[in-house]
């Protein structure tokens, strides 16, 4: 059976009766079972799929009207609640836990008849660039299975590459959607920060985190977003913005006015063949007419040392309700309330995540909190205000979204330093908050993925779907 | 000298108030007391993965009227900050709290010490969260967890060293539960806990100004035991450099069994609560409209009612503290006199037989049934001679016992009314002891004669009508009242 590569194309089918959503549901999960081995899903939801589909199905044969997305069969990221099933965060300390809720992306995609087929391995508590830091084992990567998918919505980036699902829900902390999206050549977004509900979100870094949709192409993007997005009660920071009809902005012709960093694409960890798709990318942009100017970015080299010490901060604490006291695992052997504590945590937590929260509890503690935790901050303000004075001057901000391609598996294992190293173009729209949009924009000779990112001002997805709308088609013809 | 007299004790003390509110700081999770354990725990409160705090309004208003009332600043900008620690009555491992920004800073309340009035400075007012509550006592091997309170809204209202003794503690305690329970943001039980003090002891040597070593005393469940501990706690401190010894910085236990107290840990073990701002909480901001409509809205409060009592109402400052030391029974009296002008009357019966009343029977004014009107009305059935006051003591406890009948219908059904004669004779028989109240006196001291002078102009006001005998009956129960 055909796969569909866009969500426009099935809905057409699907009025049509030409398949129905229980034969998506099924051959997805087919599909699942023959591409096991790149360990994308976790857990799929047969039975519910199924009969979510036959439900939509039958509203179709009825003539009923139909949510937005309806025939939308998605895979949700495991650090997304969703009533009535496990949610793991790919950790030890989780294991068994089903959650007792739904968060507001997953009962928004529900209520506009998308199919949640199950949930997608990434890096424990989306902590990694790789997806090697799961207790699930690691995601591989479509293209090449020795080589990673990236991380840490890694396996979300691959469900909808190898055809496992339609799109699929991601995180993004510091590049988590975009860099597994560069990395498998498919589009993801990063929104706004508050533009989604983290309501049901296990927590990250609190003030960098967004849910975002991956998918491929610009459309099916803007659909999810168009569902997702918008305030909610029991998210204080989701904005109160209206949400724009993306979908129906689409289609508008414009020139913009798009500044590059030369700090990040002449940066002498970037990748040659990712420099020159970078360079003609611009060359490209200049010729549909756009202004692209190159700009300076000083702070480039703060970037990733700020991001590190904030998140690692936020993410010591946001852990600690990880204590064996209530849910999850339990150390068997623990003897007392203290034994109960680090033993549970010890065990339960994988390496990677031990490692951020002692860094986090570190830059946060009496005597270093100033050298490190206050300082980052400032570093964070001075990189907010950098980047929205060249927003206010400029449309977007192009660079690449990654220094290099997808590297193997085990590579960068031990590393951690040269993996952190790998977020410095993604992890500023995090740092400052305003959305980011990765797309497939080229391959290595070796036929290896390259992502380019855009990023805009806060709340101008609409500008930055549109203009992205624009691009690839414009690249893919 | 005494060696009580070569230290001087400083004393700060940190309340802990629960807020009047149905529901918790940052959840819908009902706060009533009482309830089963782990009844009131939503998955915000077990602080299950994917959950956020969602700020009950309410608590900023309830905080910015306490701040009002204490004078304090109220910040424009508030902050929550999360104060980490891990302990099993914490689920989220850390507090929400406020550290940099509390919403109120500074401000003072005035408190009466043995008759002289005392400034107690305060430091701060801050919200935050409350923690559960671990029992060690139920289970032989496991100790049990209830998160019902967890989350429940807490103003942590901080003072300066600025106490110098128990008895100025016990005052300032007393005045500022009135003052919560004026303005309705805490109901002060301390038993129940919904009131609580720290207290933070040391002493110094008279007429020196460093601070000594402080230590911090807990787990005082009345305002009397807060007084008994920091009595206890300046006793130790003072034996303890006395004998040579060196007093250690510790948190201690208050033991209300036999007053005493023994450590909990040393300052080696204090935490480090690693605050930083709450990313799951913008900011509250608080404009000066915001701030003038809550001002407009307070009540009166305690000393102010105090005021108007002696001012406008004539009352003893000893009786005007009395009637306002709860917020019912001045909010009664202020209401009653609208309906009568005998205010020292009205005080007397409210001092008297009211509050024994209440006190025999276990309740509040709303309960006993007695309306601020219907008492007046017994007040002037008794100022126009209708009743004695035998009469109206037995008419009112009639009337606790019948809160649906009329006072009038009552007293005749009680056979209470003095006959008309004897009415009128008995206003002109207080209106001659108003006019000669040095011959009373006079009376009083033995000088029966005097007797004479009143039957005269009693006989004069009523025109002659009185009879001699019943008069004079009637004179010397008044004269012997």
């Amino acid at each position: 059976m055909e796969i569909y590569r866009s969500l426009k194309n099935l809905q057409h089918d699907l009025l049509l009766k030409k398949t129905t959503c229980q034969q998506q549901v099924e051959t997805y999960l087919q599909r699942i079972k023959d591409f096991k081995s790149l360990n994308a899903f976790i857990e799929t939801f047969d039975t519910e799929a199924i009969h979510t589909a036959g439900l939509i199905d039958a509203k179709i044969k009825n003539g009923e009207p139909l949510g937005k997305l309806f025939g939308l069969v998605i895979g949700i990221k495991d650090v997304i609640c969703y009533k009535g099933h496990s949610v793991t965060a790919a950790s030890k300390i989780l294991e068994g836990y089903v959650s007792v809720f739904s968060s507001t992306v997953v009962e928004r995609l529900l209520a506009e008849d998308a199919i949640i087929i199950g949930r997608l391995n990434c890096d424990e508590f989306a902590m990694g660039s790789t997806n090697e830091h799961s207790v699930y084992g690691p995601t591989k990567n479509p293209i090449d299975e020795r080589l990673v998918p990236g991380g840490s919505s890694g396996a979300s980036a691959v469900a909808v590459k190898a055809g496992l699902c339609l799109a699929s829900l991601g995180s993004d902390t510091g590049g988590s959607i975009r860099q597994p999206a560069a990395f498998c050549g498919i589009y993801g977004l990063k929104p706004t920060y508050g533009r989604v509900s983290r309501h049901g979100l296990i927590a990250y870094g609190s003030s960098f985190d967004q849910i975002g949709p991956m998918a491929n192409n610009v459309y099916d993007l803007a659909i999810i977003m168009e569902v997702m997005a918008g305030k909610d009660d029991y998210d204080a920071t989701a904005s109160s913005n209206e949400v724009p009809p993306y979908t129906s902005l689409l289609d508008q012709e414009k020139k913009y006015a798009i500044a590059y960093y030369k700090d990040a694409v002449e940066h002498p960890s970037i990748h040659p063949e990712i420099r020159n798709t970078a360079l003609q990318l611009i060359q490209r942009l200049k010729e549909l007419g756009h202004e692209v100017v190159p700009v300076d970015f000083k702070e480039i080299d703060y970037i990733v040392p700020a991001y590190y010490v904030l998140t690692t901060a936020e993410s010591s604490s946001n852990l600690s309700r990880f204590d064996g006291v209530r849910y999850g695992y339990h150390a068997k052997n623990a003897q007392d309330l203290d034994s109960t504590y680090t033993m549970t945590r010890s065990q339960g937590f994988g390496k990677e995540v031990q490692r951020r929260i002692m860094s986090g509890t570190f830059v946060l503690s009496a005597g270093y909190y100033d050298a490190y935790y206050s300082k980052a901050q400032k570093v964070r303000q001075l990189i907010a205000r950098a980047t929205l004075d060249t927003l206010k001057k400029y449309d977007f901000i192009l660079c690449p979204t990654t220094p290099t391609p997808a590297f193997p598996i085990g590579e960068q294992v031990d590393d951690p330093i040269a993996m952190y190293l790998g977020d410095i173009f993604t992890v500023q729209a995090n740092l400052v908050g305003v959305p980011a949009i990765s797309l497939p924009c080229g391959q290595t000779q070796q036929g290896l993925p390259i992502g380019m990112q855009f990023m805009s001002n806060k709340f101008e997805e609409t500008k930055l779907l549109t203009f992205s709308h624009q691009l690839m088609a414009n690249l893919n013809n | 000298m005494n060696i009580n007299d070569k230290y001087e004790a400083v004393i700060g003390l940190e309340v802990h108030a629960q807020l009047l509110t149905k529901s918790k700081i940052f959840s819908g999770d009902d706060t009533s007391f009482g309830s089963p354990p782990n009844t009131q725990v939503s998955a915000i409160t077990l602080a299950l993965p994917g959950t956020l705090p969602k700020l009950n309004k309410e608590i900023i208003e309830m905080a910015i009227k306490l701040g009002l009332a204490c004078h304090s600043q109220i910040s424009p900008f508030n902050m929550f900050e999360r104060k980490n620690y891990f302990y099993a009555d914490l689920p989220k491992g850390y507090q929400i709290s406020q550290d940099k920004t509390p919403i109120c800073v500074g401000g003072y309340m005035n408190v009466e010490v043995n008759g002289n009035i005392k400034q107690v400075d305060l430091t701060r007012i801050h919200m935050e969260e409350d923690a559960g509550k671990n029992n060690h006592e139920l289970d032989e091997h496991y100790s049990m967890v209830d998160l019902n309170r967890a989350g429940v809204p807490l103003l942590e209202i901080v003072s300066e060293p600025c106490i110098h003794s128990s008895d100025e503690a016990y005052a300032y305690l007393t005045e500022m539960r009135k003052l919560v329970r004026y303005l309705d943001v805490c109901d002060g039980n301390m038993e129940e806990g919904s009131m609580r003090c720290d207290a933070n002891v040391s002493i110094r040597l008279k007429g020196t100004t460093e601070l000594g070593t402080k230590v911090e005393v807990k787990n005082m469940n009345s305002i009397r035991n807060v007084k008994r501990a920091i009595d206890g706690e300046v006793a130790r401190q003072i034996a303890l450099l006395e004998s040579g010894g060196v007093i250690e910085q510790q948190t201690r236990s208050f033991d209300p069994n036999d007053g005493s107290s023994f450590p909990l840990r040393s300052k080696e073990f204090a935490h480090d609560y690693r605050y930083f701002p709450e990313p799951d909480l913008p900011p509250v901001v608080i404009t000066e409209e915001r701030l003038e409509s809550i001002r407009q809205k307070m009540p009166q409060l305690p000393w102010e009612l105090a005021d108007t009592f002696m001012n406008t109402f004539q009352l003893t400052a000893y009786d005007a503290k009395v009637l306002t030391a709860e917020k019912e029974t001045a909010l009664f009296f202020l209401e009653a006199t609208k309906h009568t002008q005998n205010y020292k009357s009205l005080a007397n019966w409210m001092m008297g037989e009211v509050r024994s009343i209440q006190h025999e029977k276990n309740r509040s004014l709303q309960t006993l049934g007695i309306t601020s009107k219907v008492l007046c009305t017994l007040i002037e059935l008794v100022d126009t001679g209708k009743l004695n006051s035998s009469g109206a003591k037995t008419l009112f406890h009639a009337l606790v016992e019948n809160p649906s009948k009329q006072p009038e219908e009552l007293a005749i059904t009680l056979n209470l009314i003095q006959s008309s004669d004897e009415g009128e004779l008995a206003t002109y028989i207080k209106e001659v002891l108003t006019k000669y109240p040095d011959k009373v006196a006079e009376y009083k001291k033995g000088k029966k004669g005097v007797i004479g002078l009143f039957m005269g102009d009693i006989m004069r006001l009523s025109k002659g009508k009185a009879d001699p005998k019943i008069t004079t009956k009637l004179l010397e129960e008044y004269l012997n009242q």
